[in-house]
């Protein structure tokens, strides 16, 4: 019931909000999203306190699908992962709403938007609450389309509503991947039940597949369709080109869905099918190695960014990457810990970003920024608090969690975990000096915003600044408190995440040597220290560097020129296959000697076949009819009798 | 009750309507405004009729149910033969909503010929039903043949500007595929000594024969479905088409080729269906990737939805060919899906059609902004149509993705062959959704600017009416497809069986 209650509330209050959102007016559906949202975040609340360190269990709600041995239900699976998941995705959530109730007030749509968000979340919660792959399907493709409809929420914007469509679509070829992965997985176990699957995925090991014309392991295919989809969501490099465009969405949506939330649920994913991942090396390395390559991409690409949500997007996206390595080098539990601490900095970060660009009458670009430290100084504590918590400083969230994640990849016996633990250390420096670079730029120095501006700017009101601070403090204490999952014996998870028999990564992660220990924190120190160099000490510096490395910059600064690839490669060719297609074949060839081919010498044959009209018609349509009916009686008469 | 003949009552009912209203003499308007309701009212009736079908089939039994059996033509054996089972249930209430759905939604766009175009509309109500009911192949074949010269009216009589053009392209298709299919039965027949479809689904057809008749009878369902290279068709006949046309053309008519399939091809010709399968998978693949990548490019809307029925279509075809439970089941599911969507899809052309004239999507751009309740309802059935899971276009892509996936090998050939055409069918969702959100995106989103729409208003009362059925089953599919999959499993499992017992080992391909 309580499970019931946490997931279903958000769904009724999309609903109330959307159905009848001008009945309810906007702060109507303000009050009924957020006040349903606050009852999930507080069921979800008692359920991390009851059910942590529980043995899974499932409520069932109504079957689904039963086809052919196919069988499925709607059913809530409650174990200590989705337990954590559904207290960071409410929680959070519920904030966000609060949030947005002062960030989307001068909004002509609230009521809509308030729904969109309510909406988002019930797919979140089935996401992680699904117990088989299907319904888990539904949460995927559920978050995609709140996603879909809330980055083009200012659908009047031509660039909202491209990033709309192309976050939409770049997702579905990862989920192309996951629905292959279904299908194989029901070929490999006759189910798509998680129990069934991780019960039975010791036996299948080992097991050849003949597929795609290969001989491959099953586990491994498996893992490796799954992990395609878990690319796609959480924007892992060659499928990333979505995330930076999606902050056309309003900022609460940045900070709930591509930051805290939906962006994760790829590394839920392969965290949740532990033991089918820990069964597969292959697979494991090809994470490692897209989670490290990821990690330092978009660190890279984060270092050139003058928007200040894009800045933090890359962010985002090199952040999953370590939360990626982490699962591939055999620590789901570190993986998931980033997860956690994660979702309160970053959502903290975004809100923080959110409240400038309030205050900045809706300014973006760092470029004109600066000089906001003594105007806005709750929002430039909270700043401050996740960036501090986002580059590791000591007894911050993300100290904790990626100090963990380093030191297991440094232990880890994968055999590319030296590799992600160099990458992961050098995007370290990397996130500390842009994370350093957006603070100064935005705060401190001259302003460099026109006096109109300026004159205007002004702290956002505590319907925003609360929730800041709630966001805050997770970022501060939650390294503290969610430090036990990383038992190196398993006990907080009971069971939720597997590790193999020989896979004792946290143990040996804290055995590693001391300089490893400390390598992280050297690697924030220089980072932040360069930056402060670069724009604090010498604000001349940035440009004779970039001037230096010319090409390097642009190469950055255009992302890699992944889009430009993309369109090259794919959607120029698409769009002109298809015109191909059209004009080519169907007219050119199909038609031609198809159809007009012999209208043409009929015509010719009867000139009355142009008068087709009307009243003609009759006539011959019955003509037809009756002919039909003479030439079945002729035959069958004449062969048949 | 169920002693009554309910499926000659379903069947023959529309035609009471069409007397009445044949019988309807005065002035113009009063004369439309009568036959509009005479329409509607009998189209109501069906509907309720068609329910108790439903109400009393037994979904246990994995036969044809409320059989009625007369002889019809003595000399040459053929009996007036009716029963549905889990395979055509579904598709005759389909025919006998969506009729009702097309007389609301067409109460005021249709101005002139009312009283032929309501008669035109109720014939095909008869001819659908009858279709899907007829257990005797020349009884099936003359409906089967006959919703032909409707369609044809309709769109020849109620059409666009190059109605002509069109229809006659639509005829000379199916016509040649008919041909084929006539020589086809004719053949059977003789062979099996009768046109009973039980019957001939338990006669051993020789191999040798089975290919012919294979290819003859697929000439015919190939056209329906349509798959490609017989899909020219169907584009131009959905353009020329007036709402209601495309409407019953999409929702029903497409599916007669799939139903041919299940019906004659899988059960009757089993051994050519196995050989002639892996052609079937080719087919589909191209349909869907081809169509697709065309889809993108369209600038006509209603062409753009033709085009994208083609692809749904394809896995259709795919799902038949797998011929295992999910594969067709899914196939089934898809086949209703697609006829509440894309029914629903080109109703949706319609309404703004109807207020601006125009089917160019550059006409359209920021209709959200006057018309909510539409921008709604359009986004609901095209996320159907991009198969989101909780809507009823999931359910089937995903069975059947799922079906061809795990065809099971004789050979070591043929996994592989499963796994690439569900990778490949799979791609087509990609693309599905390419095309489906940028047309959305063009007409729905974007600031609403364009000269005429400045004054457009949203969904009347009738629209909303029509569209509520379909939003409610599109949802109801997704979520709780057991309440349609459930009365199919028995028939899928006798289907299966037909296929089995001819072929054992080769297309007997169905894992558990």
């Amino acid at each position: 019931m309580l499970h019931t209650i946490l997931v279903f509330s958000p769904a009724l209050g999309a609903l109330l909000a959307g159905l009848f959102g001008r009945q309810l007016g906007d702060r109507g559906a303000q009050i009924v999203t957020c006040g349903l949202m606050a009852v999930s975040a507080f069921c979800a609340t008692i359920g991390l306190v009851l059910y942590v360190g529980e043995p899974a269990f499932k409520v069932e709600l109504l079957r689904w699908i039963d086809v052919g041995g196919l069988e499925v239900d709607w059913a809530l699976r409650v174990d200590t992962l989705s337990t954590v998941m559904m207290f960071v995705v409410s929680f959070v959530s519920c904030f966000i709403h609060i949030y947005s109730i002062g960030y989307m007030a001068h909004d002509a749509s609230i009521p809509r938007f308030m729904s969109y968000l309510s909406l988002f979340t019930f797919a979140m919660l089935m996401l992680v609450t699904a117990d088989n792959l299907l319904q888990l399907y539904f949460g995927w493709e559920g978050v995609g389309v709140a996603s879909y409809l809330l980055i083009g929420f200012w659908y009047t914007r031509p660039s909202a509503c491209a990033a709309a469509i192309k976050a939409f679509v770049v997702n579905r070829v990862g989920d192309v991947g996951l629905a292959l992965g279904v299908a194989l997985c029901f070929l490999l176990f006759d189910s798509i039940q998680f129990d069934v699957i991780f019960a039975e995925a010791g036996d299948r090991a080992g097991q050849t597949v003949s597929a795609f014309g290969l001989s491959v392991d099953a586990l491994t295919l498996m893992a490796i369709l799954l992990f395609i989809g878990a690319m796609g969501k959480s924007a892992q490099l060659g499928l990333h080109t979505w995330l930076p465009d999606a902050m056309e969405g309003p900022t609460p949506v940045s900070a709930l869905i591509h930051a805290a939330t939906m962006v994760t649920a790829g590394v839920f994913l392969v965290a949740r099918f532990s033991p089918v991942f820990e069964l597969a090396p292959a697979a494991l390395a090809l994470v490692t190695i897209v989670g490290a390559a990821t990690a330092f991409f978009a660190a890279t690409v984060g270092l050139t960014q003058f928007d200040i949500k894009r800045v933090i997007a890359y962010s985002t996206c090199s952040q999953l990457g370590y939360m990626f390595f982490a699962c591939g080098v055999g620590a789901y539990a570190a993986g998931i810990f980033h997860l956690v601490t994660h979702a309160f900095f970053k959502a903290l970060l975004f809100l923080g970003a959110g409240s400038v660009i309030h205050a900045m009458s809706d300014e973006q670009d760092m470029r004109r920024m600066g000089g906001l430290a003594d105007k806005i100084k709750i929002t430039y504590a909270m700043m401050w608090i996740g960036t501090l918590a986002l580059v590791g400083f000591p007894g911050t969230a993300g100290f904790f969690s990626k100090d963990a994640i380093l030191e297991a990849a440094w232990a880890s016996h994968n055999a590319f975990h030296l590799l992600a633990f160099w990458l992961g250390l050098l995007a370290a420096v990397l996130t500390a000096f842009y994370s350093g670079r957006l603070v100064f730029m935005t705060f401190h120095g001259e302003p460099r915003a026109d006096h109109h501006v300026m004159e205007h700017v002004h702290e956002s009101p505590p319907v925003m600044t609360v929730p800041l601070g709630v966001l805050a403090m997770g970022a501060l204490f939650a390294g503290w408190l969610g430090s036990g999952m990383l038992d190196p014996d398993g006990a907080f998870w009971a069971g939720a995440i597997v590790t193999g028999p020989d896979n004792h990564v946290l143990h040996a992660m804290h055995e590693v040597p001391f300089l490893v220990k400390l390598a992280p924190t050297l690697a924030m120190a220089t980072g932040l220290g360069l930056s402060w160099l670069f724009y604090v000490k010498m604000p001349d510096l940035p440009d004779r560097v970039v001037a230096a490395a010319r090409p390097l910059h642009t190469f950055l600064y255009n992302k890699w020129y992944f889009d430009e690839l993309y369109d090259l490669l794919f959607v120029r060719p698409a769009l002109a296959l298809g015109r191909v297609f059209w004009r080519g074949g169907d007219v050119g060839i199909i038609d031609r000697f198809g159809p007009d081919g012999i209208a043409q010498s009929a015509l010719l044959g009867g000139a009355r076949a142009v008068r087709l009209q009307t009243g003609y018609l009759y006539h011959y349509a019955f003509a037809m009819l009756i002919g039909v009916v003479l030439l079945v009686g002729l035959y069958l008469f004449v062969i048949g009798g | 009750m169920s002693d009554w003949p309910l499926l000659s009552l379903t069947i023959f009912l529309p035609l009471v309507g069409v007397a009445f209203i044949l019988f309807v003499r005065g002035e113009e308007a009063i004369v439309a405004q009568n036959a509009r309701a005479v329409a509607l009212w009998t189209a109501l009736a069906t509907f309720l009729i068609s329910l108790m079908i439903w109400a009393n089939f037994d979904p246990a039994q994995g036969g044809y149910q409320l059989v009625e059996q007369a002889m019809w033509l003595e000399p040459l054996g053929v009996r007036y033969h009716l029963g549905v089972d889990g395979i055509s249930l579904w598709l005759v209430l389909l025919s006998t909503l969506l009729t009702v759905i097309v007389v609301v939604g067409s109460w005021y766009s249709v101005q002139e010929r009312v009283k032929e175009y309501m008669i035109t509309f109720l014939i095909m109500d008869t001819l659908m039903v009858g279709t899907f009911c007829a257990l005797d192949i020349v009884l099936f074949y003359i409906f089967f043949e006959g919703i032909l010269i409707p369609m044809y009216l309709i769109i020849g009589i109620w059409g666009g500007p190059r109605r002509i053009y069109s229809a006659f392209k639509f005829f000379l298709y199916t016509l040649a595929g008919s041909v084929l299919f006539l020589i086809a039965i004719v053949v059977m027949v003789r062979e099996a000594g009768t046109t009973s479809i039980p019957e001939l689904t338990r006669h051993d057809f020789p191999v040798a024969m089975q290919t012919w008749l294979w290819l003859a009878l697929f000439a015919s369902f190939a056209v329906k479905v349509p798959m490609w290279p017989f899909h020219t068709w169907l584009p131009d006949a959905h353009v020329e088409a007036p709402t209601a046309g495309s409407v019953l053309l999409a929702g029903v008519l497409l599916k007669l080729g799939g139903y041919g399939f299940l019906r004659f091809s899988l059960p009757m010709l089993p051994e050519a269906s196995a050989y002639f399968a892996p052609m079937v998978y080719a087919l589909s693949i191209v349909a869907i990737v081809y169509t697709s990548l065309v889809a993108l490019v369209q600038t006509d809307m209603k062409k753009l939805i033709a085009y994208s029925s083609v692809a749904h279509m394809g896995i259709v075809t795919i799902g038949c060919f797998t011929a295992n439970a999910m594969g067709l089941t899914g196939s089934l599911v898809q086949m209703l899906s697609h006829g509440l969507v894309s029914a629903a899809l080109f109703m949706v052309v319609g309404v703004v059609y109807d207020r601006i004239h125009s089917r160019e999507i550059e006409t359209y751009g920021g209709l959200a902004e006057r018309m909510p309740v539409y921008a709604t309802i359009f986004m609901l059935f095209m996320l159907a149509s991009v198969g989101l899971p909780g809507t009823s276009g999931f359910v089937g892509e995903i069975l059947v993705i799922i079906g061809i996936f795990n065809i099971t090998p004789e050979s070591a050939a043929i996994p592989a062959q499963g796994s690439w055409v569900a990778l490949l069918a799979a791609s087509g969702m990609i693309l599905g959704a390419a095309y489906m959100l940028w047309l959305y995106r063009r007409v729905i989103f974007g600031a609403l600017e364009k000269a005429g729409l400045a004054r457009i208003e949203d969904l009347r009362a009738n629209e909303i009416a029509a569209f509520a059925p379909l939003v409610l089953l599109v949802i109801l599919m997704g979520v709780y497809p057991s309440f349609f999959t459930d009365p199919m499993a028995a028939s899928i499992d006798r289907l299966l069986a037909e296929i089995g017992a001819h072929a054992p080992g080769r297309l007997a391909l169905s894992s558990p």
